[in-house]
């Protein structure tokens, strides 16, 4: 459904005065989306999750300049394309109710969002009333205004407004911090019911706990690059099966498993090794690491860039 | 001791309480986690305990005494989203150095990078800066620290790194840690108490209220 | 970097800067720039130019523009130029009086109204909804007609009444500013209020406030003209562009349009230069829009 590869994103930034500097912010990103599959990108802020996002709904600021490739249903998908796409085909499950009209009822939103989608005007209503239902929203909350709702029920408008067009391809920003347990499990549901009924979903988190519950694959980001593509599966005991050093230090220092920090931090964008870009944090770091960065290959039915595994 | 007797907050004489007759205890160097479903006031009790608000019934105390209303605060609070608590027109170390600088020891063992205080915050990732925001609270200043929701936002990884510094912080410079989150394992890797805020009293008459004194918190 | 050159086809978010072409930020700086050459230009023109051109010259009466005399003569054989030029640099000056008059006020009620809060921001909240709910032009005419007109009257009646918006604005940003997460820490830091007055609030309110102010004078200037032409503004003795274009009327039946169209002409430039210098100023002081 989608497939990104090689994907850079950078930026033409003022450094001092009238000077400009092309500031590379992702690297090289790859990841697959394929129907019927939730596919969870984590990684910590800064990694280039969110970009990822705003790159393929075509979302960048006017000073971005894109490389590499992304293409969606077997096509290239270009600007021109992806604002044909965008909230039809391609919807955004958005983080907070702050994404929505504050003076709009939400059933007039989720209606917009139908008609958007491609549903017949003179079908709307009822479409919108079974996606209530379908997500267990009262009629009457349809009238409600987004500042009325409650977290949970906020969850659901938004889930709502993105599925009620015929999107194929869903992109969920950020779905869980902040909540309650259960609001988490039913929002985690509803991503694994839209995959199951033969979406694709790519669900953008640093919470790998709640991406573990319903993806099928991972893909681990660090400093703009695709460390690992590894199945959720892998996740389990010590880290034995992951691939990547970063990955298994994410895994370890859950509060749930070692809670074991990692040291160091980061690169900044504008100081990035010409090696590994993890090679400052690794435990397995040798000489080789830092020449050149490891390229992307296959490996027990992951991918990985790190030449020690 | 910080201590908080029969605080209660309402943000009108007509609205509901959002809690009230709370008694809430966290001795030096003692890590006491604090949970409860959103909308019961977790946040509000953070910032009437820091300071920030002040309590429609009841009184906060540091051993006895309220805290000073000028000058250094002894009850930081350290909140979900670090971009709001820095100016955005600041570099980083001179964000660093509004309060008590902190030790060069405290900026190791939180991993500051030196390069980044040269930097603006709107440079670094949320990661980077929340590190940034608590380096700001560690110093010999502060007797009690308020996480509220403090790596809601963060990594794994940053999560782990984040927290190791500042209980190994705490416990060797006592300072009292009131952990506020969602996470109930992350909650049950740092703090031996739980305290669960109560649900909201509902509309119900005085005579009730005092029937049902609410959480009677502490041991 | 290795990958750029393997991938298959390269996109671009926005369009392909060209190699000649100015980065924004040039541009911003460049328009402010020649903004600041005309508008200087006016005054330097004015002084260069000297007096001379007032003086009646019976002798060449109602001439079009030529060689000698750009804009024409009027109806006395004063040199148009010399007439719009001084004109024009006495409109800038009464302008600009009023506009930093008015510009003080505002920032000084809304600075009162965000600090002080309860029964005085109240009143002052509600001055400044009579003023935006009373038609301009009537109550500039009113004050003037009150005060006694002539340039005090002018002045007084342009700064009672460009104040609101500013207020406004700085009203807005300082009550933003107060319930800003860092400035309340910056209290829990140690902080006084005045330092963080000083070090928070008015590195923040001060480009506001600039801005603010460099879009006031074209209104300014605007209702200098406007009350100078019908009459209750500056004395018709002076060579204001208000009276300038309010005697022009008399003279344009008889096909003397050269009279209104170049001092009206230099107005609107002059008008549109402060608005765009305006508009440039905020882009360089708001660097988060002008990245690109």
């Amino acid at each position: 459904m989608l497939q990104v590869q090689g994907l850079q994103v950078s930026f033409t930034v003022y450094t001092q005065g009238l000077r400009q500097r092309r500031l590379t912010v992702i690297t090289d990103l790859d990841v697959t989306v394929r129907a019927g599959e939730v596919v969870a990108i984590v990684g910590a802020s800064g990694s280039g999750k969110s970009l990822l996002a705003h790159a393929i709904l075509g979302i960048l600021p006017h000073n971005a300049e894109l490389g590499g490739s992304i293409s969606f249903q077997g096509k290239p998908l270009t600007q021109a394309r992806k604002e044909a796409l965008r909230g039809r085909a391609i919807a955004l499950i958005p983080q907070t109710v702050a994404a929505l009209d504050p003076l709009m009822p939400v059933g007039e939103q989720v209606r917009l969002a139908a008609l958007r989608g491609g549903v017949p005007a003179a079908g709307a209503r009822e479409v919108v009333a079974a996606s209530f239902a379908r997500y267990g929203l009262a009629p009457e909350a349809a009238r409600l205004h987004p500042f009325q709702v409650s977290g949970g029920m906020a969850r659901r408008v938004l889930v709502s407004t993105a599925v009620v067009g015929q999107a194929r391809l869903l992109i969920a920003d950020e779905p869980t911090p902040g909540l309650h347990p259960e609001v988490v499990t039913e929002t985690l549901g509803h991503l694994r019911e839209l995959a199951d009924g033969g979406k694709a979903v790519l669900m953008i988190t640093h919470d790998i706990e709640a991406a573990l519950r319903v993806a099928d694959t991972v893909a681990v980001f660090y400093a703009g690059t695709t460390v690992e593509q590894a199945p959720a599966r892998d996740f389990a005991g010590g880290g034995e099966a992951l691939r990547h050093p970063y990955t298994r230090a994410l895994w370890r220092a859950l509060p749930s498993q070692g809670f074991v920090p990692l040291p160091g931090a980061q690169p900044a964008p504008d100081a990035l090794p010409p090696g590994c870009l993890f090679a400052d944090r690794c435990p397995l770091v040798t000489a080789a690491c830092r020449v050149a960065r490891p390229p992307a290959r296959e490996l027990r039915g992951g991918t990985v860039r790190c030449i020690h595994a | 001791m910080l201590k908080g007797e029969g605080l209660g907050v309402r943000y009108g004489k007509q609205l509901p309480w959002l809690f009230q007759d709370l008694e809430v205890a966290l001795e030096p160097g003692e890590m006491v986690g604090l949970t409860a479903p959103s909308g019961r006031g977790k946040t509000t009790l953070a910032r009437v305990l820091a300071g920030y608000l002040r309590p429609t019934a009841g009184i906060v105390t540091i051993d006895g005494r309220p805290p000073p209303t000028t000058g250094y605060h002894p009850v930081q609070l350290i909140a979900q989203h670090p971009e709001l608590a820095v100016n955005p027109r600041w570099r980083i170390g001179r964000v660093l150095a509004e309060g008590v600088p902190p030790a060069p020891a405290v900026l190791d063992a939180l991993q500051i990078d030196r390069g980044w205080l040269q930097r603006w915050p709107h440079e670094l990732s949320g990661g980077e800066l929340q590190r940034i925001a608590v380096a700001r609270a560690l110093n010999p200043q502060t007797r009690y620290l308020m996480a509220d929701e403090m790596t809601a936002m963060l990594d794994a990884a940053t999560q782990a790194q984040i927290w190791h510094a500042v209980t190994v912080y705490a416990a060797a410079h006592r300072i009292g840690v009131l952990v506020i989150s969602h996470d109930a394992s992350l909650i049950s890797r740092l703090c031996r108490r739980v305290e669960v805020l109560p649900e909201p009293p509902a509309i119900c008459t005085a005579a009730q209220m005092d029937a049902e004194p609410g959480l009677r918190g502490g041991h | 970097m290795s990958t750029l050159t393997e991938t298959p086809a390269p996109m671009r978010a926005g369009p392909a800067p060209r190699p000649w072409q100015l980065n924004r930020r040039q541009r911003t700086l460049l328009t402010i720039g020649l903004c600041l050459l005309a508008l200087s230009a006016v005054l330097a023109g004015a002084w260069l130019i000297g007096d001379d051109g007032l003086a009646t010259n019976l002798a060449a009466r109602n001439q079009p523009p030529s060689l000698a005399h750009p804009f024409g003569t009027d109806w006395l054989g004063r040199d148009m130029l010399t007439r719009t030029l001084h004109g024009l640099s006495l409109s800038l000056g009464v302008g600009l009086l009023a506009a930093v008059v008015s510009a003080v006020i505002g920032a000084a009620l809304g600075l009162l109204a965000a600090t002080l809060g309860g029964a005085a921001d109240a009143v002052i909240t509600w001055v400044i909804d009579v003023f935006f709910s009373l038609p301009h032009l009537v109550l500039l005419i009113m004050i003037a007609f009150t005060v006694g007109g002539g340039t005090i009257g002018v002045i007084v009646a342009v700064a009672l009444t460009h104040w609101t918006g500013l207020a406004r604005i700085i009203r807005a940003e300082v009550l933003q500013l107060k319930s800003a997460h860092y400035v309340q820490l910056s209290a829990r830091l140690g902080r006084g209020p005045l330092w963080v007055a000083r070090h928070h609030m008015l590195p923040h309110l001060l480009p506001q406030f600039i801005v603010g102010l460099i879009l006031l004078f074209p209104h300014a200037i605007l209702h200098e003209a406007a009350l100078s032409f019908i009459g209750i503004g500056l004395s018709p003795h002076l060579p204001a562009i208000g009276i300038i274009l309010a005697e022009a009327m008399r003279y344009l039946a008889t096909g003397s349009w050269w009279l209104a169209l170049f001092p009206g002409l230099a107005l609107l430039l002059a008008v549109t230069a402060f608005d765009v210098l305006g508009e440039q100023v905020r882009d360089v002081i708001e660097p988060k829009q002008s990245q690109g």
